[in-house]
């Protein structure tokens, strides 16, 4: 209620465009100005961070630096302890759009590895992969779940309790465990993504096909309907808002397993070896870009997901 | 069709088809499907209605050792290498062997790494929501942030903690502390707000001061929310503090202890220390709930 009433007094006569206009102001400041902060802070953050090398190497070269001299080098260091924000985009920028996807190598066209876009793609493949696989089966055993007392109560204890156990402590031994047998490339990683994108499918989609109440389900009954066409009028459209819910948990979730994944065998290849060889050799700024690059990833597989549900509600007539 | 189906003697019948069938392409293939199938039957008999307590108990304990059972039989029928699949009395075997190794990595990692930077990051993150609940603006600008960053990969600021604060346990409760503080930040806040406009007239109208309100409405009402958060940040706080230990750690730690015994292959010690890290998130995760169940019996949810 306040913010109409807010985004109705900012805007004076301005009409619907001018009020939404408000109203968009009235949300996007707030962020922007925190979003501000952080980087003001993280400025600083850095300049205080750095300052130490600046002043240790002036002082072993026999230079007086002044202030602004030692600040604007502590901003613009090789290997800070703390890169600046235009340090890691400026990296984020000549590694995507200063490089080629594919370069010509012994006669084929293969990945460069200098292009951060392949690493994203290798760590983002595996993750689709396995969220695919994860999801599909999750929803399955959710259906098994909901229509066989056996079956939920058997599994449905340990499905919860898994859920606290750290799973991302065996991606190491699944992943050596597959290589040591001749599996490599994309399979280990995406199988340690679907594992991570299962529970939460499977917890959240018995949640959404148990969602319709007693006098939805009477009502099915007094039409003498099936217990499939129970399942496919009913119980299915009302378990949608809780799948998607539990979707954008298992896409994160299944990122994180397929970064996880790349680091107990040393891979050469992804966002997560990125992170692995830039803590290797001290290079701060290719794990920051490579840090942003798996944030955007994430940004972009939850945001999508979001979209994909808010035309899915809304064409359902559930939109909120 | 359904009056097929409904025949009390078709299930059986089947399990015995496929048995059969098992046996008769290979030995160990038909042992294991008749306990597979035995389990199954006798679930489903001790699932059916009217068995109440004891069935709930029942049911997922013999579906836990069934699955143990089939893992053994599978292990040694088809002689599987220990280098791949420990059986599970082997992974019991070293578990109890070497419970002077796994007790060190466990305080190191679960004591020292996860339990202290789940306090820190937790406090703080409780003290900032209480900071930012005051002020209308930083609320509509720090949630959102706040919830695209609790989406991101922050494991992933894991080697940039170990670079600055060392190898020891500092580094792991770092990366803990910024796992857990924006899951928690964000429930808090959420919960702060769960309460309605007639409960905080009510305390207008006792003429209760902010901080009346805060103790004696506010934050009761928060408790099933910041519990949520609470509980949440229980199992990042552990794969926060494993997975720091992959960058660096000294020469003790469940997460250094898994990647040097992957490298070794030694898969009973890998299996042992991950039962312990199970052990270890479901103790903690109940420690959460029944500290949950303790404060919060009043709400619907607890009944």
């Amino acid at each position: 209620m306040t913010d109409v009433a807010q985004a109705r007094h900012a805007s004076t006569g301005g009409g619907l465009l001018g009020r939404s206009v408000a109203g968009a102001v009235h949300h996007v400041m707030p962020v922007l100005v925190v979003v501000a902060c952080i980087v003001a802070f993280w400025y600083a953050a850095s300049v205080g961070m750095n300052r130490a090398w600046t002043l240790d190497q002036a002082e072993r070269a026999g230079v007086e630096l002044s202030a602004g001299e030692v600040i604007a080098d502590a901003m613009n260091q090789e290997r800070p302890v703390l890169p600046t924000p235009h340090q890691v985009f400026a990296e984020l920028w000549n590694t995507t759009a200063g490089e080629a996807m594919f370069r010509e190598r012994r006669g084929e066209l293969r990945g460069n590895p200098r292009s951060l876009f392949f690493h994203a793609y290798q760590t983002l493949a595996p993750t689709l992969l396995g969220f695919l696989f994860g999801t599909g089966l999750g929803i399955l055993l959710a259906v098994g779940i909901v229509h066989n007392r056996a079956m939920d109560m058997s599994v449905m204890p340990w499905a919860i309790a898994s859920q606290t156990i750290p799973i991302l402590a065996i991606a190491p031994m699944v992943i050596v465990v597959l290589n040591s047998i001749g599996v490599e490339g994309l399979l280990p990683k995406s199988l340690i993504s679907a594992y991570l994108s299962f529970f939460p499918v499977v917890v959240g989609m018995v949640k959404g096909l148990r969602s319709p109440g007693p006098m939805d389900l009477d009502l099915l009954k007094t039409y003498s309907a099936s217990h499939a066409a129970t399942f496919w009028k009913l119980r299915l459209p009302a378990s949608v808002p809780f799948l998607f819910t539990s979707l954008k948990v298992a896409i994160a979730a299944a990122l994180v397993g397929a970064i996880v994944a790349e680091l107990p065998t040393g891979a050469r290849f992804g966002l997560g070896a990125r992170l692995l060889t830039g803590s290797y050799y001290g290079q701060t700024i290719q794990i920051w870009s490579a840090l942003f690059m798996a944030a955007i990833c994430a940004a972009v597989l939850v945001g999508g997901l979001g979209l994909i549900e808010r035309l899915t509600l809304k064409r359902m007539g559930m939109a909120r | 069709m359904t009056g097929i189906m409904r025949n009390p003697l078709i299930g059986p019948g089947v399990a015995a088809l496929v048995v059969f069938v098992g046996l008769m392409t290979d030995q160990g293939l038909g042992l294991i499907l008749a306990v597979w199938l035995l389990a199954w039957g006798m679930n489903i008999w001790l699932s059916a209605d009217g068995r109440g307590a004891v069935g709930r108990f029942l049911v997922p304990v013999l579906f836990g050792v069934t699955l143990l059972v089939l893992w053994e039989m599978a292990v040694r029928l088809y002689e599987i290498s220990p280098v791949i699949l420990p059986a599970p009395s082997a992974i019991w075997v070293r578990l109890i062997s070497s419970t002077d190794v796994l007790w060190a990595d466990f305080i190191q990692t679960i004591v020292k790494g996860a339990m202290s930077g789940y306090m820190m990051g937790c406090a703080a993150a409780f003290a900032v929501a209480l900071a930012v609940d005051r002020s209308n603006f930083l609320q509509r600008g720090l949630l959102p942030v706040g919830n695209f960053i609790a989406a991101l990969p922050i494991v992933g600021t894991a080697p940039i903690l170990v670079m600055w604060y060392g190898f020891g346990w500092q580094s792991k409760a770092a990366v803990v502390v910024v796992m857990v503080f924006f899951p928690m930040l964000v429930n808090t806040v959420q919960g702060l707000k769960a309460n309605e406009v007639m409960q905080r007239d009510l305390m207008r109208t006792y003429a209760a001061s902010y901080w009346q309100t805060l103790f004696k409405l506010r934050l009761p009402a928060a408790m099933p929310f910041i519990f949520n958060g609470l509980k949440i940040c229980t199992t990042l706080a552990l794969i926060g503090a494993i997975v720091a230990e992959f960058f660096g750690s000294p020469t003790v730690g469940m997460g250094f202890r898994i990647k040097i015994e992957v490298g070794r292959l030694a898969m009973d010690m890998v299996w042992s220390s991950i039962t312990v890290a199970a052990l270890a998130g479901t103790g903690f995760y109940g420690l959460a709930a029944l500290a949950e169940r303790k404060l919060t019996f009043w709400h619907p949810s607890q009944r």
